[in-house]
């Protein structure tokens, strides 16, 4: 099992150059000149060459892309063109409120899904799997930012209970533990957890769906366990899907929260690369992709190894 | 049993959580409180504008950062919202160009201004000042903020000291535009910037200028606070609120929420479409018309179907201004040449701008073209973007309406920052592949900013940003005379007759002048919205 770890660990070094080769390729050839986050558009060609040479740009991209990896993996991602703020502290600032968001949307969107879809499984064919099944192609299909724009619209204009936009009261700022943050947090948590709600619901109903028809629970019924026993064990049979696939979807809540992030204002990393997107902020935008990058990484890296070693029969070695 | 006892833990953990969102979703909010004389606003940037002295992210940068924190030598006038917003003194008293010599102007600082810090104001001030943008060689030196200023001021050539409260500026050659240009330069504390480590990062956290407006707090991209300068120089320009909160909320969708909400006071650039509903959930939308022209920016470079000027007129008289209008909920003014016709320098066009559809065809006729043989031509548009207000629809509307005169209109939409790359580029070069058309909406906020750098040929793209290769000698000549005008009615007179002529030339499709509106809670009181891209917060309170 260690070498088996440690090989995994290992795999993520060149994982993890293919990804900043790919991010620093990929925002390169983006359209638009990067300076546009720095100069004013009618700014004159003089003041534009003279900070290409300042910002390095007038150097051939392998040069461009071994300067930043040497300070990137120093943890150095640079200075903000458009800000003049450090890089690093912005993406420390919003990883720590999306992870919020992301915590908060995968705990409800386990729980639910793994709720319903064990329901839909057991219950299959019945109006419960029937419900089931259509509220997990609902959360699927349902874009997050109308969903998003729907329950800002009912709880915070019509009916006035929660807040619409922000982090906290009074313009958002870190989060703190009290209630006032708290409602901040539902809406948007809740417009996060419909697409993992839906996707774990489905797989946790196929997954015991087809455990129910294997052999073993045969077994363990005609020994006379009880039906909460049987449960137990169909349950701990299906771990290692559930594992994998909410460890996905945190992935995909800490890359993907941009809309959500954009349409409640949460200060996160989804809000963080908006506007280094629109500002062509190149530093702010390598740092963040990177930083979420890896993220997904070392994700795939734990559920792998929890995955191991919840189920003994995989056999990783 | 410890591993059962620990699983109904957390169940009920979960339960309670449960529970208790269900009851914050349920239970009535709280009654909103809100300190009074706080005014929130939300802004439709995306973060807060850096606060080092010179902002970035265009005017909305100045209006929500530059101008409350610092004043220029020479100020706006944004304390009615009447007549168009001229330059008033600011940190200068007065200032005169030297009659013998038209380079050099003199300007006499105002006395007794404090900045934040408590530092005196004086000559050293603004030469530190103006060190930091342009001379490479000062410690204080910063490209960063030059790099955001320095292309609206290139006529300064040199500036010095005189004495304590006398600076005098030369300029490479005369040019009466001079005062139009230094009212963008802001006065940062030297002393404040020496106490900061000589860092003007560290100095953007707490900075000092003589502005009406102190920075309290900034969390960047959350939020900034603003409380009052008491010990302003101008005592009207003291603020009546106890406090602004500016709050970056980049999508309209959630800036409506968050007023309706009751979030924020104040909301920019409501969506057009929200507007009714905003005003039937009892806000108000305050308007007025500003130096802004949303206009397409013709090419004339050689094989361009504009350059028969049948073309661009009958485009003029094609559009319907008054339907532009009605789609932006009435929040427009249909545009009949680059300014309104109360500028001072409007001028009398012979070329009258107006919804005229059959003469529009006439003049096709004229030219060769028709319905069934129609002008093709390619414009560069995006989908969004600073000032463009809602450029898909439009343009698609100015589309149909060119298309029923016998103009066939192709679109290459491109996103905004790209579009700004195209612009610079200029409609010979490579990237623009042949298209006739660029639509970037404009300022209209001073003379070289309307008319010069459009009109003037030895602006031409990329060296300016006269996109379309405009060449007029007869222009040119109109361009400089207003430069080497000082007297400003003379001045005045002069920019009124390039814009006779730049209409009669049909030299652009002027299109509708922007009124920027802005939503906001009855309980606002006091504001006056400016003829201006720039707007003054001190007479505004809660009431």
């Amino acid at each position: 099992m260690i070498a088996y770890i440690v090989r995994r660990v290992l795999y993520v070094i060149p994982i993890a150059l293919g990804v900043s080769v790919i991010i620093f390729g990929l925002v390169h050839i983006a359209p638009g000149d990067p300076l546009n986050a720095v100069v004013p558009p009618d700014a004159p060609k003089e003041t534009v060459e003279l900070l290409i040479k300042a910002y390095g740009f007038d150097k051939p991209l392998p040069v461009q892309y071994l300067i930043w990896l040497g300070k990137a993996l120093e943890g150095d991602f640079g200075i903000s063109y458009a800000t003049g703020r450090t890089v690093s502290d912005a993406i420390a600032g919003g990883v720590v409120n999306t992870l919020i968001l992301a915590v908060g949307g995968i705990l409800i969107g386990t729980i639910m899904g793994c709720s319903i879809g064990a329901l839909a499984g057991y219950f299959q064919g019945s109006w419960i799997d029937k419900l089931a099944t259509g509220f997990a192609i609902a959360g699927v299909s349902v874009p997050h930012y109308w969903l998003g724009l729907v329950l800002v619209i009912i709880f915070s204009v019509e009916l006035s209970v929660l807040p619409a936009m922000g982090m906290g009261p009074g313009g958002s700022t870190s989060w703190v533990w009290d209630v006032e943050h708290f409602k901040h947090l539902i809406l948007p948590v809740i417009t996060l957890s419909v697409i993992p709600i839906g996707i774990i619901t489905r797989s946790v109903r196929a997954t015991i769906a087809e455990i129910l028809t294997m052999e073993f629970i045969q077994t363990l019924e005609a020994k006379g366990l009880k039906k909460g026993r049987v449960f137990i064990h169909v349950a701990m049979n299906a771990a290692p899907t559930v594992l994998a696939v909410s460890g996905l979807q945190i992935g995909y809540l800490l890359g993907g929260s941009i809309l959500v992030e954009t349409v409640f204002s949460w200060p996160g990393t989804g809000f963080l690369l908006n506007d280094a997107i629109f500002r062509r902020d190149i530093p702010l935008l390598q740092g963040v992709i990177l930083v979420l990058a890896m993220f997904f990484v070392v994700l795939n890296l734990l559920v792998d190894i929890a995955q191991s070693l919840i189920d003994p029969r995989m056999n990783r070695s | 049993m410890k591993k059962n006892f620990g699983r109904r833990g957390r169940w009920a953990l979960f339960v309670s959580t449960i529970a208790l969102s269900a009851m914050l979703v349920i239970a009535p909010q709280a009654t909103k409180v809100q300190a009074q004389g706080t005014l929130k606003v939300g802004m439709t940037l995306a973060d807060i504008p850096v606060s080092f002295g010179q902002p970035d992210q265009g005017f909305e940068g100045f209006r929500f950062m530059g101008l409350m924190l610092y004043d220029a030598l020479i100020n706006w006038d944004m304390s009615q919202g009447d007549k168009p917003s001229g330059l008033i003194p600011g940190l200068a008293e007065s200032w005169s160009v030297d009659p013998s010599d038209k380079t050099k102007w003199t300007f006499n600082l105002r006395k007794n201004v404090k900045f934040h810090d408590g530092s005196t104001f004086n000559a050293d001030a603004v030469i530190f000042n103006f060190d930091k943008l342009l001379d490479k060689n000062s410690p204080q030196f910063s490209a960063r903020q030059g790099s955001l200023v320095n292309f609206r001021i290139p006529s300064i050539k040199s500036y010095k000291k005189i004495d304590d409260y006398t600076v005098e500026f030369t300029t490479h050659k005369p040019d009466s535009f001079v005062p139009y240009q230094l009212c963008y330069i802001l006065m940062a504390s030297p002393t404040q910037w020496e106490k900061t480590g000589k860092d003007w990062n560290i100095f953007a956290k707490t900075p000092s200028g003589t502005g009406p407006w102190k920075l309290e707090t900034l969390v960047p991209r959350e939020k900034a606070e603003f409380v009052p300068f008491k010990g302003h120089w101008d005592a009207t320009r003291v603020p009546k609120l106890d406090k602004v909160i500016t709050i970056p909320i980049p999508d309209p969708n959630a800036r409506t929420a968050a007023l309706l909400s009751g979030q924020v006071d104040w909301i920019e650039a409501p969506a057009p479409d929200a507007i009714p509903r905003i005003k039937s959930k009892g806000f108000k939308i305050v308007a007025n018309a500003y130096p802004h022209v949303w206009s397409w920016h013709l090419s004339r470079v050689e094989g361009s179907p504009w350059n028969d000027i049948r073309v661009r007129k009958a485009a003029n008289l094609a559009v319907d201004r008054e339907g532009i209008k009605a789609l932006l909920g009435g929040y427009a003014v249909p545009a009949s040449g680059h300014v309104t016709p109360q500028d001072p320098w409007y001028g009398s066009p012979s070329f009258k701008i107006k919804y005229d559809p059959e003469a529009a065809k006439s003049l096709l006729k004229e030219a060769g073209f028709s319905k069934a043989n129609p002008v093709k031509i390619k414009a560069m548009i995006s989908a969004s973007g600073s000032g463009q207000m809602l450029p898909l629809p439009m343009n698609e509307y100015i589309q149909q309406n060119l298309a029923e005169v016998g103009i066939k209109v192709d679109f290459e939409v491109t996103e905004w920052n790209a579009l700004i790359d195209l612009w610079r580029a200029g409609a010979k070069s490579p990237q623009a592949k042949g298209s006739h058309v660029i639509n970037v909406s404009y300022t209209t906020q001073d003379p070289y900013s309307s008319f010069t750098r459009f009109l003037r040929s030895d602006l031409h793209a990329p060296k300016g940003v006269n996109w379309g290769f405009y060449n007029d000698p007869k222009m040119d000549d109109l361009l400089n005379a207003a430069s080497a005008a000082f007297d400003p009615a003379e001045r005045d007179a002069v920019l009124a007759k390039v814009h006779a002529r730049e209409v009669d030339d049909a030299a652009f499709l002027w299109v509708v002048h922007d009124v920027a509106p802005r939503a906001m809670a009855q309980k606002v009181k006091g504001y006056v919205q400016a003829k201006n891209w720039f707007q003054s917060l001190t007479s505004a309170y809660i009431e």
